[in-house]
């Protein structure tokens, strides 16, 4: 039996304490297995960026277990985390979060050099993965010469670059017209079908449509899921002869 | 639409017979539409006695009579083709309806109905994104291939491909606009909900226990 890439164990997250506090997230079970991209909908402020950020360690759970190939993140350590947000996880943030001074190539084969690969190769990789988003003229330009939806492309191609094994998406098609938020959920179904796993929030039913199936978030709860892929023969049922 | 407009349009392209004008009229839009040859024959008759089409010669052999636009025919459709369709009348729209009398009639729930139907709804534009993503990668492979002769074959059938993109898209549009307006009204209910002068009832549970076979679906309590 394969193991989920993520596994979400009836985690909740609450902000600040007394009066003020914010359950941000209430008892919410998921499982990713590889080869499987799930999307997360839900109004502003449903949690959906909490789960999101619980997902890749950037934020601890108040309760409940988050698990990473097996790996529970309450045990890793700040220092465990980081190797694993480095190696496994590929994460793009809903406000880019590219570093100024770095060029396009830079950033997205950063990963890889903080990793130890040498230079050349990892800024082979990156131009290899800007070409795939439909970057391969804009690799030398600093982020503050491109385009809000071009420097979205940059964020996602550092998320996808070299062998990350669960990519976590928050908004990604946000700053992008119909056709270029399209080519980024069809790179992200690509790697998903090559065996990637993917969790991606998104506000619009369009690009949660990619996914495999589709969970709803209100008020930090799991209201609503879709169940598991269509089998092909339902698809061909599905208003067309051919 | 009248499939009159249909048809007239296809014989714009060359005379056809009536099985064929079928078959391409299918072929362009994915069967999304299927037309039975009955339909077909009997458009074609009253395209002729209105004078817009004409047959171009004798049934062949296999007894089949091709049509052409008339000079009437030709310049119907080059109307049809500038003049923006009607949209002011408005189609019966059952979902629609459903939501309308659900808050109106006591005793049904209706954010289960919403939300039942929402999650339907995401399953069907799922599957239509999923065939998009095959008609598109059938593109992509044919942009790849080197290209010889045979092909204008080729090239009818990317723009057939085309025709069934355009369709799918449009499917998928109207699914996602299905969804969102069911998004708003699950916000309006819980908006409503939460002022003083409601009607009482409205959210009490009277749905039949199978509301669907989409396991999930209903909510527990929302509270
Ligand atoms: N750091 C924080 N401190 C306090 N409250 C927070 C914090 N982060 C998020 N929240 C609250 O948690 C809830 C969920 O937020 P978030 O996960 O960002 O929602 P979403 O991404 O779905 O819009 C909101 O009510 C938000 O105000
Ligand atoms: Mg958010």
């Amino acid at each position: 039996m394969t193991a989920p890439s993520l596994l979400l164990e009836d985690v909740t997250r609450v902000h600040g304490t007394g009066e003020t506090a914010v359950r941000a997230l209430d008892g919410v079970s998921l499982e990713v297995m590889p080869g499987e991209l799930v999307a997360v909908m839900g109004p502003s402020g449903s949690g959906k960026s909490t789960l999101l950020n619980l997902a890749g360690g950037l934020d601890l759970a108040t309760s409940g277990r988050v698990v990473i190939e097996g790996e529970d993140l309450s045990t890793l350590g700040a220092k465990g985390i980081a190797q694993l947000r480095r190696r496994r996880v590929g994460f793009v943030f809903q406000d880019y979060n590219l570093i100024p001074s770095l060029t396009a190539a830079e950033n997205v084969g950063l990963p890889l050099e903080l990793d130890g690969v040498r230079a050349s190769q990892a800024r082979r990789q990156a131009r290899q993965t800007l070409d795939l988003m439909g970057l391969r003229d804009l690799s030398d330009r600093f982020p503050d010469q491109m385009s809000g939806g071009q420097q979205q492309r940059v964020a996602i191609a550092r998320a996808l670059v070299g062998s990350r094994r669960l990519v976590l998406a928050d908004e990604p098609t946000g700053a992008l017209d119909s056709h270029t938020g399209e080519d980024v959920l069809r790179v992200l179904r690509e790697r998903c079908d090559e065996g990637v796993a993917g969790l991606l929030v998104t506000h619009e039913a369009r690009h949660a449509a990619w996914a495999d199936r589709v969970v709803f978030l209100r008020d930090g709860v799991v209201v609503d899921s879709t169940g598991r892929a269509s089998s092909p023969e339902d698809l061909l049922a599905t208003g067309s002869s051919r | 639409m009248s499939v009159k407009q249909g048809l007239m349009a296809l014989l714009a392209d060359g005379p056809m017979y009536g099985a064929q004008l079928r078959a391409e009229f299918e072929d362009r839009t994915g069967g999304t539409w299927p037309l039975n040859v009955g339909q077909v024959y009997t458009t074609l008759a009253r395209l002729e006695r209105d004078g817009l089409v004409e047959p171009t010669g004798e049934a062949d052999g296999e007894g089949r009579i091709s049509y052409r636009l008339t000079q009437a025919g030709t310049e119907e459709v080059g109307t049809w083709w500038t003049t923006p369709v009607d949209r002011d009348s408005t189609p019966r729209d059952e979902l629609t309806i459903k939501l309308a009398l659900a808050v109106t009639v006591p005793g049904v729930d209706v954010q289960a109905v919403a939300q039942t139907q929402r999650t339907a709804t995401l399953k069907h534009l799922h599957d239509l994104t999923r065939l998009k993503q095959q008609v598109m990668r059938k593109q992509r492979e044919a942009e790849g291939a080197p290209s010889g002769p045979a092909d204008a074959a080729k090239h009818d059938e990317g723009n057939h491909d085309l025709a069934w993109l355009l369709v799918l898209e449009n499917l998928i549009f109207t699914a996602e606009a299905e969804v969102r307006w069911l998004d708003h009204v699950e916000t309006r209910l819980h908006r409503e909900s939460l002022r003083p002068f409601r009607r009482s009832g409205a959210h009490t549970t009277a749905l039949p226990d199978d509301a669907g076979d989409h396991a999930g679906t209903r909510t527990e309590a929302r509270r």
